[in-house]
């Protein structure tokens, strides 16, 4: 919560249509205070579009967005006090280097940074390179001067779109231990991503967006506590296990792997499961829960709200 | 931290244009146009002695610039302006940077009307680029004398000379309503070389009308007649009627395409890559 107890984001019922496409149907998101919260689809999901409108650049049909409670669609520059990022690819005036690109931004946000801005071209890294024309950098640079530019705003909410995209492994590493440290001092970070294994690093909270609708909101704890578990099987013989496992009502998504057997089964289940197939003579010899992943619940949630 | 001005986005403005080859072309040709006049005059015996102060030419350097002008406002100038003017915008959305602008502490009015004032300062420095030129290669070809106004009345050099920055106010205005155009043109379109075709049709299209329509009621209030509204300052006495008609005009041609640039700025939509 903000000084005057508003959350730093908030949507409710957020709908845009391009001609025959909704792009975004009814999207609702809360953002708390020090969240770092991932906002993740697949690719034309919606996500973009529900950014642009969260930062005032598109207005939606229907529907309100709140930033640290104000609306960014009537408010603007308002607004956006307290919150910098950017939506895709930062882009810049290549014709100037990235320090004047730097003091362009910091002048229009009405502030003469010029030691900010040598703190944070050190921050990003972009120092030595700081006086080159911006038209020469390549995606990686570009993508650290963006969040150079952002963080100029000394946001509290920082909004970014695919921060990793275009750096090498080891920017990515440095952009997700950046990210982890301005949340640790206290900023707010809405983060959309395709990569979920960043947002499983880096998220404490997600929303899950598919064809403009968001299937989940909330903890990732929350989300993995909800999937029903899975369970591994291997037995002294596999078709016999299957059958009986067939048998079973609550047992679902049973498959054949190789030598085992795998199912979705709540716990009072498989320990019934076990006591049945003891009973009729099997051997076990393993019998394991998986962990549900980020991956396999993004699937389930994205594949089964398909269409 | 304080709010950024309409001043803050003229000034990084001017700072854009001033990091553009493109800007300088621009006012290099303005410059260099009088002396081409110079150096083509120099190798033949004829001039351009029907064009308005064109009689002066080779007696006086001080009218060179005027009839440079005259032949630049059928179509330099325009071009020049829309060059600029229709880029401005466009550029923007082009290379994306729009949404990066539109997301600091700027309103967009501001915004707007920075580019739009930058662009009307470029129109300024075009045309005082020429007028430099114009009076240093014309003094240096055929020195600082009197010159023979559209009366037909001998006035002085300094006179003249005065008369002449005014006469490019004047001039300036019409243009500015060019360039006012094209700003809209650049923000509807959202693209460059729409802007900047539309602009140059939109003003050769007011020039064929006035070639076509021989109403001078009507041909009096189009924007390319305008253009030639300096004129009055060189007759005995001072005509002020097209000085007047040409301040007006344009107010109109530059007021109608710039209120409709804005409401259409102001209430866009910034999309997608």
């Amino acid at each position: 919560m903000s000084a005057n107890g508003a959350l730093p984001l908030e949507a409710r019922g957020l709908r845009k249509r391009y001609g025959h496409v909704v792009a975004v149907d009814g999207v609702d998101l809360t953002v708390h205070s020090s969240d770092i919260y991932g906002f993740l689809g697949p690719n034309g999901a919606g996500k973009t579009t529900a950014m642009r409108i969260l930062l005032g650049l598109l207005r939606p049909d229907a529907g309100t967005a709140r930033l640290f409670g104000r609306d960014p669609q009537h408010e603007l520059p308002e607004a956006l006090d307290g919150v910098a990022g950017f939506v895709e690819t930062p882009h810049f005036y290549p014709y100037l280097s990235g320090r004047t690109n730097l003091e362009l931004f910091a002048a229009f946000d009405g502030g003469d940074e010029s030691g900010r801005i040598d703190e944070l071209l050190e921050l990003v890294e972009l120092r030595d390179r700081a006086a080159d024309r911006v038209g020469g950098y390549s995606q990686g640079m570009r993508q650290r001067l963006g969040l150079a530019v952002s963080l100029l705003r000394d946001p509290r909410l920082l909004i970014l779109d695919e921060p990793t995209n275009g750096l090498d492994p080891a920017g990515i590493r440095d952009m997700r231990a950046l990210i982890k440290r301005l949340a640790g001092e206290g900023m707010t970070v809405f983060l959309s991503s395709h990569l979920l294994a960043e947002v499983e690093e880096l998220c404490s909270r997600v929303a899950i967006i598919n064809h403009g609708r968001i299937v989940y909101e909330g903890a990732l704890s929350e989300l993995h506590a909800s999937a029903t578990p899975r369970y591994r099987l291997r037995t002294t013989d596999l078709e016999r296990a299957r059958q009986i496992c067939a048998g079973e009502a609550s047992l679902r998504e049973l498959a054949v792997d190789g030598d085992e057997l795998t199912f979705s089964a709540d716990e009072q289940t498989v320990v019934g499961l076990s006591r049945t197939l003891a009973a009729a003579g099997l051997g076990i010899a393993a019998l394991v829960p998986e962990t549900a992943t980020l991956e396999s619940l993004f699937f389930q949630l994205t594949e089964s709200h398909a269409g | 931290m304080n709010r950024p001005t309409v001043f803050t986005a003229y000034r990084w403005e001017l700072r854009k244009l001033a990091s553009q080859k493109r800007t300088y072309i621009g006012i290099g040709a303005a410059a260099l146009l009088p002396v081409l006049f110079v150096v083509v005059m120099a190798f033949q015996k004829g001039g351009p002695y029907d064009a308005p102060l064109g009689h002066n030419l080779r007696h006086t350097g001080i009218a060179l610039a005027l009839v440079v002008l005259t032949f630049a406002s059928r179509f330099g100038a325009q071009l020049v302006t829309a060059l600029v003017a229709g880029d401005i915008v466009a550029t923007e959305d082009a290379g994306y940077t729009l949404k990066m602008i539109l997301t600091r502490s700027l309103k967009r009015s501001q915004i707007l009307a920075g580019k739009t004032l930058a662009a009307f300062t470029y129109v300024l420095a075009l045309l005082a680029a020429l007028l430099a030129a114009g009076l240093v290669s014309g003094l240096i070809a055929w020195g600082y004398n009197p010159v023979t106004n559209l009366s037909q009345d001998r006035i002085s050099a300094t006179h003249a000379l005065g008369l002449s920055f005014a006469a490019l106010g004047v001039f300036a205005i019409p243009l500015i309503a060019v360039a006012a155009f094209a700003i809209f043109l650049s923000v509807a379109t959202r693209n460059s070389a729409a802007a900047i075709v539309g602009a140059l049709v939109y003003a050769l299209a007011q020039e064929a009308l006035a070639a076509l329509v021989h109403l001078d009621f009507f041909k009096h209030y189009l924007l390319s007649d305008q253009l030639d509204g300096w004129h009055g300052l060189f007759q005995t006495p001072t005509y002020w009627t097209p000085v007047v008609r040409a301040i007006w005009v344009s107010a109109i041609f530059t007021a109608v395409p710039l209120a409709a640039a804005f409401v259409l700025f102001l209430r866009r939509d910034v999309a997608g890559e």
